[in-house]
């Protein structure tokens, strides 16, 4: 038991481990300033996130990023579950959606600054607006895909309207729709990095572009280093969450296998 | 209990006119067990939904205890084919089988008591915590009928239920349901296209013809009521009955009317 679980833990890290030596070994001896080596970036990075600039600088990153991801999904699966159940909606909105998708989130940040200022606010309309989309187009998707047997059953057992939507339509979907949260997730962190890098007086984007500015290269890293790790991190969180949520599917799916 | 008054359905759709049932008339009396049998494609499935409120027929009517049936009704309990498809697979079996209950308006002990009740009469007592997916096809299919009893329906319709279960589970299960139904009462509406389980379920079998669906013949079982899968299948009457459902039902696919092959509605004692 034991044994397995190291040597699990053994290939999780395998690789990162070989890609940091790789790096540490390529770049040290360096003098090209804006390559620093590795050695130099991890010097620099314990002067560089304190507590106070993890306070004044990374929350508020991640807050707007959690601020406009909750939106998006709140939206998302509400209109995503009504354009899913109306065959007539989804007619009317299909062309919209595929066109609203098509438009590259990032090049909305100057018409919503145009109207919501260079303050949180923007930048919690520019995630969101970015995120929304594959939660949406995903649980349209999942909604639309709910089990015909399954829906007969609902029917001649009397389950319907708010009853039919908890148990029965949400968690058929469920599956397809944690897919488009997980793309959705990513998508929320790009653009939190880049609405920071517009107009912005603090959060990690910021952060970044001021070091560049500056000339502060090794710093410039470090913040580069603290967005791959902020990354990493919500998703162990995300994937823990989905594997609470989606257990069913998961034990259904490797019953399938089996059979 | 049952009436079917010339039920009619036809499906039309992309120009195409398919006329699944013509006209069926026929009644199920309280606590009985009938089986429907006919031709593979017969239009069985469509009837039974019709009778369940799952689909309008064209014309014609069906009454439960005298009034007609528009949708789905509260004393009926429907038990599908494909068992896999019809529990929800994010649920553990008791919350399947409880699921239904919730939208009558009864206690949770209530309800509590009808799944842990259902779940003992299916010989599930102990796996109301599991999910569908964990157990095997005999047991899933077991769960559902559970879903059903607990609904307390006067009407059980079950469309094809032991069609996808190897022939073992298949032999427990019929006789499962012939426990339940004599120990509980219910009126059991059974389609199969199994004549064997037809005549060994049934107190009656309804032939159906092949579509579009009339009534090919009406035939009374009559086998004792204490009906074993050892000797019930060998007795010369399930033998004499089996052929008779048997001719009836390649008369069917012919399209040969009932009275060309024989005139009485069961077969003559010797």
């Amino acid at each position: 038991m034991i044994g397995r679980l190291l040597l699990r833990l053994l290939f999780v890290l395998a690789l990162p481990v070989v890609l940091v030596a790789l790096w540490w070994a390529a770049s040290d001896g360096n003098t090209d300033p804006f390559w620093p080596p590795l050695r130099t970036i991890l010097r620099t990075f314990p002067d560089v996130w304190t507590v106070d600039r993890l306070r004044t600088d990374v929350v508020p990153s991640v807050l707007r990023l959690l601020s406009g991801y909750a939106t998006a999904a709140v939206v998302g699966m509400a209109l995503g579950t009504v354009i899913g159940s109306y065959r007539g909606v989804r007619a009317v909105c299909e062309p919209v959606l595929e066109f609203l998708r098509a438009v590259p989130p990032p090049v909305l940040i100057p018409v919503i600054m145009l109207f919501a200022g260079i303050g949180d606010t923007m930048k919690i309309v520019v995630i969101a607006s970015g995120c929304v989309w594959p939660i949406l187009l995903n649980t349209v998707e999942g909604v639309r895909a709910v089990d015909s047997v399954m829906l007969e059953t609902a029917r001649s057992y009397g389950v319907k309207g708010p009853a039919r939507l908890r148990h029965l339509v949400l968690p058929s979907a469920s599956p397809q729709i944690f897919a488009g949260l997980r793309q959705a997730l990513s998508i929320g962190i790009i653009l939190m990095v880049i609405s920071e890098m517009f107009a912005a007086s603090n959060g990690i984007g910021f952060t970044v572009v001021q070091f560049q500015r500056s000339f502060a290269i090794p710093d410039m890293w470090t913040g580069i280093l603290v967005l791959g790790l902020l990354g990493f991190l919500l998703s162990v969180v995300f994937q823990l969450v989905e594997r609470r949520v989606l257990g069913w599917y998961h034990g259904l799916r490797a019953s399938t296998r089996r059979s | 209990m049952l009436d079917i008054r010339g039920l009619h359905k036809v499906y039309e759709g992309s120009g195409r006119r398919v006329e699944a049932v013509r006209d069926l008339t026929f009644t199920v009396s309280a606590g009985e067990l009938v089986c429907l049998v006919g031709p593979s494609g017969c239009g069985k499935t469509t009837l039974l939904k019709c009778m369940g409120g799952l689909l309008t027929p064209t014309a014609g009517e069906v009454l439960l205890s005298g009034k007609p049936v528009s949708g789905p009704p509260p004393g009926m309990a429907f038990v599908f084919q494909e068992y896999g498809r019809s529990l929800f697979p994010w649920m553990r079996v008791g919350q399947n089988v409880e699921l239904p209950l919730k939208q009558k308006n009864l206690t949770k002990a209530r309800r509590k008591e009808l799944v842990a009740d259902a779940l003992e009469s299916v010989g599930l007592a102990d796996a109301a915590g599991a999910y569908p997916w964990q157990l095997s096809g005999g047991m899933q299919q077991r769960v559902a009928i559970a879903r059903a009893l607990a609904y307390e329906p006067q009407v059980l319709l079950m469309d094809e239920p032991f069609a996808a279960v190897d022939a073992q589970t298949r032999a427990d299960l019929e006789d499962l349901v012939r426990g339940l139904w004599r120990e509980r009462g219910i009126t059991i509406l059974f389609v199969t296209h199994d004549i064997d389980e037809a005549v060994y379920l049934g107190e009656r079998v309804i032939v159906l013809s092949a579509s579009p669906t009339v009534v090919q013949e009406q035939l009374k079982v009559d086998l004792p009521d204490e009906r074993d899968q050892l000797h019930t299948r060998v007795a010369p009457r399930f033998a004499e009955l089996r052929t008779h459902v048997y001719e009836q039902i390649q008369a069917a696919k012919r399209g040969i009317p009932q009275d060309a092959v024989t005139k009485s509605n069961t077969p003559p004692l010797h």
